[in-house]
């Protein structure tokens, strides 16, 4: 079969793999066990500045669920898989704006309220 | 595994799109009646929709977690309580299980019994180390007096990856059951939907615990 006879708008569902095989799943383990070791090192270690340190996690956090995404999840950016990644990206909007809105919120708050034993010493 | 056998040119009647290997053979009912599709993608979107839902109710614990980690009133914090060695393990045995896993939906995909069967066993005892290591880490973190009353930090800790916990253990019931039931009834057209979607429950907790274990215990214990 052509590449040409294929329906394009077909859709695959998440996990679903196609022509994966071993290699994708040992790829996947490499990668990822990779950028694990790299954040356990970097977490205890005095090579680089220490406040950057947060900073660095947290990207190869997001990197290793990109990898996990695309080696173990099977999402890709094929037109088959436009419905899987659709609703992934609203999942990642509502996370985005619950964890952010929450620390965003609670930071103006403990920024703009009295700190608690001076409330508590003015109601006396 | 099995290469053999997936060349031998067997046809999943269930799967969508272009089937791999023999091309002539598309199945016609595939997108019947004017786009309706097959069960499998219908089952696996599903799935994945309830997935996030998930991830959203685990970001809500995030944001407590992360709201309340200073508040210790006075007790122990991230650093003096976070054994990172233990962690590490539980990383592993959770990436290499998420890795069996996979292997298990090769042998599902590939309808390779044996090879299946192995790679469940695998990842049943690679979970089942994850969870005691766990209870453990729990069990000494309550005898030290720092149990889930002792402040608001630990309290949204043991909220957050308890509830992870509780899923890892909720998934290896289910792997018992997938085992079992391919056991008894072999690889039916349901019974891989439902291997599809446990395996996608699977690797979704791993994706959890990459989260958990950055925000939790790298930062926690680094700061």
């Amino acid at each position: 079969m052509s590449e040409a006879d294929l329906p394009v708008d077909a859709d695959t569902a998440p996990g679903d793999e196609r022509n994966e095989s071993l290699t994708t799943y040992l790829v996947g383990l490499g990668l990822a066990a990779l950028l694990t070791a790299v954040s356990f090192f970097i977490s205890g270690t005095t090579l680089v500045w220490g406040p950057s340190i947060p900073v660095a996690l947290a990207v190869l956090a997001i990197s290793q669920m990109g990898v996990h995404l695309v080696f173990f999840l099977h999402i890709t950016t094929g037109p088959d898989n436009v419905n899987n990644v659709l609703a992934l990206a609203f999942g990642v909007l509502i996370v985005v704006l619950l964890i952010g809105g929450s620390l965003w919120i609670m930071a103006h708050l403990n920024h703009n309220m009295m700190p608690t034993d001076q409330l508590m010493r003015m109601q006396r | 595994m099995s290469g053999a056998r997936a060349a031998a040119g067997f046809e999943d009647p269930d799967r969508a799109g272009p089937a791999g290997g023999s091309g002539q053979h598309q199945p016609a009912a595939e997108r019947a009646a004017g786009g309706l599709l097959s069960k499998r993608i219908v089952v696996g979107y599903g799935f994945w929709i309830f997935l996030l839902s998930d991830i959203v109710m685990f970001s809500a614990f995030f944001a407590t977690y992360a709201v309340l980690v200073d508040e210790t009133a006075g007790g122990p914090s991230g650093r003096d309580l976070f054994n990172l060695t233990n962690v590490a393990i539980e990383t592993a045995c959770l990436l290499a299980s998420s890795f069996t896993c996979g292997l298990a939906s090769i042998a599902a995909r590939t309808r390779d019994a044996p090879w299946f069967h192995l790679a469940m066993a695998v990842t049943f005892v690679l979970g089942v180390a994850f969870v005691s290591l766990e209870a453990r880490e729990f069990a000494g973190m309550v005898a030290r007096g720092a149990g889930p009353t002792r402040s608001a930090f630990l309290s949204a800790f043991f909220t957050l990856v308890g509830c992870h916990g509780l899923h890892v253990s909720a998934g290896l019931l289910w792997l018992l059951t997938m085992m079992a039931q391919v056991f008894a009834k072999g690889f039916r057209a349901d019974i891989l939907r439902r291997i599809l979607c446990f395996s996608l429950f699977w690797h979704a907790l791993d994706i959890i615990w990459v989260a958990l274990f950055t925000v939790v215990y790298l930062m926690g214990a680094g700061q």
